[in-house]
């Protein structure tokens, strides 16, 4: 460990950047949707709440923060909301599933500075995509790529969720982002909200995770928020930090201002408190008792006689607490096989810890990839 | 002249500094880099890159001491590939 890696795990005063879910409200219902998203929650920060916010940002030097949800642009002030973070020097990054990203909506992207725009796809083809996200979804994000192209954007980015059913298109990923000139950002499939439910069919097998490590070791420009760094522990270690963040130097802000570890562990469990608490924000990231407790040095537990505990920091929090597993011992996708033989004693567990969920009462088609 | 980096160079406009224990965070707003500034003297030295006409100048006002100067120039080669600091 450097001395950079230790003090990182010893928290910041302020984090490195957050995620921001700003609504729970989404035309869509993917099958893995880590906050369960679908219907809004009345008790969503107001326009004002959420500016406060930003000032506490900006006063913490918080240099940007990374906006989702649900869809975030449904919000009536999303823009007003934008515009107010980029101007007091909170650069926005925001996800979206494209919907509504028109041509001249694509052409004030365009000429907003500090902003940058993330769609997310599923897959390189549509049958791929739509099996996970929704019937038409595919062609949805496609033709938003298609209006930043036109408007000359930049390089926006295309954000995939890896799976068993698309690790075989990342070339195609790939050649679809060089299209575009846009970046290719691949991330972690998490067994969290409704990911839960479909981890067990959707997260990759052992095999294409080694596959998935090399593919990633021959493209050092993949941005992957450092998500995969419990493939570290097959080699050498993979470009980023290779720790993780939660409460440390990242966190996530829920759309009614609760205050989470990660974006991964929305549950009472890894809450640490509301911005609308007295002292805000702030208060909550300096003094929680539970981010304090994520920032003392960590057992090893049950991997401490594992000689890639170093590579692998015991992997994922979020991944362990959804499937079961003990925090104090190995990830589910451990590289090494030890988190498969733990899951065989965790599915005994009476049942899956669960957090808010507001998911729509009927959801889209579910089909299966064959 | 020792190093790759000749001449008078600066802080990028475009990049804040937070302070941190371990040195401080480089943002750059154009292009959305973060960069980990590992030394509270590599700050320093990059903040007073602007006050002097060459990066020996610099690294002679700074409080760095000279045989440790290759190595802090290394760390500046590699901060102007990431564009935290700029020719003048």
């Amino acid at each position: 460990m450097s001395r950079l890696t230790d003090e990182l795990k010893q928290g910041l005063d302020a984090p490195i950047c957050l995620t921001w879910e700003l609504t729970y409200g989404c035309n869509l219902a993917c099958i893995h949707c880590l906050s369960s998203s679908g219907r809004r929650d009345p008790r969503e920060l107001s326009t004002v709440e959420a500016k406060r916010v930003i000032d506490e940002l900006r006063a913490m030097q918080v240099f940007y923060v990374n906006i989702g949800g649900g869809e975030p642009t449904i919000r009536s002030d999303f823009y007003e909301l934008v515009d107010y973070a980029v101007g007091n020097g909170v650069g926005v990054k925001f996800s979206t599933n494209g919907s509504t990203i028109n041509s001249e909506r694509a052409r004030r992207l365009a000429a907003t500075d500090y902003l940058d725009v993330q769609i997310s796809i599923d897959g390189a083809t549509a049958a791929t995509n739509d099996a996970v996200r929704g019937d038409g979804s595919y062609a949805m994000a496609r033709q938003a790529m298609d209006h930043l192209a036109a408007a000359n954007f930049g390089p926006f980015k295309i954000s995939v969720v890896i799976t068993r059913h698309n690790l075989a298109e990342l070339d195609a990923l790939q050649a679809l982002a060089d299209g575009y000139g846009a970046q290719l950002r691949l991330t972690r499939l998490r067994p969290s909200g409704r990911g839960a439910d479909t981890w067990d069919e959707l997260h990759p097998t052992a095999d294409q995770q080694i596959e998935l490590y090399h593919w990633l070791l021959d493209h050092p420009n993949t941005l992957t928020g450092d998500s995969f760094f419990h493939l570290s522990a097959l080699g050498e270690a993979l470009p980023g930090l290779n720790l993780c963040g939660a409460g440390r130097v990242v966190c996530l802000i829920d759309p009614v201002g609760d205050v989470y570890a990660c974006p991964f562990v929305l549950h009472p469990e890894f809450r640490a408190g509301s911005v609308r608490d007295p002292g805000g924000f702030t208060h909550v990231w300096r003094g929680s008792d539970l981010f304090r407790s994520l920032r003392e040095p960590e057992s090893a537990g049950a991997c401490a006689s594992c000689g890639s505990y170093d590579a692998c920091q015991g992997g994922c929090m979020a991944a362990k607490f959804f499937t079961g597993l003990p925090l104090d011992g190995p990830d589910p996708e451990c590289v090494k096989g030890h988190g498969e033989l733990a899951l065989v004693g965790a599915t005994a567990a009476p049942s899956v810890p669960r957090g808010p969920d507001h998911s729509v009462p009927v959801r889209l088609s579910r089909r299966r990839v064959s | 002249m020792r190093g790759l980096l000749t001449g008078a160079w600066e802080l990028d406009p475009q990049v804040a500094l937070r302070p941190e224990p371990f040195g401080a965070l480089a943002y750059h707003y154009g292009n959305r880099r973060l960069t980990f500034l590992r030394s509270s003297d590599l700050v320093d030295l990059v903040r007073s890159l602007g006050d002097h006409a060459s990066v020996d100048d610099a690294l002679a006002a700074s409080a760095i001491a000279a045989d440790k100067w290759p190595s802090y120039e290394r760390a500046l080669e590699s901060l102007a590939g990431s564009e935290v600091i700029r020719p003048r």
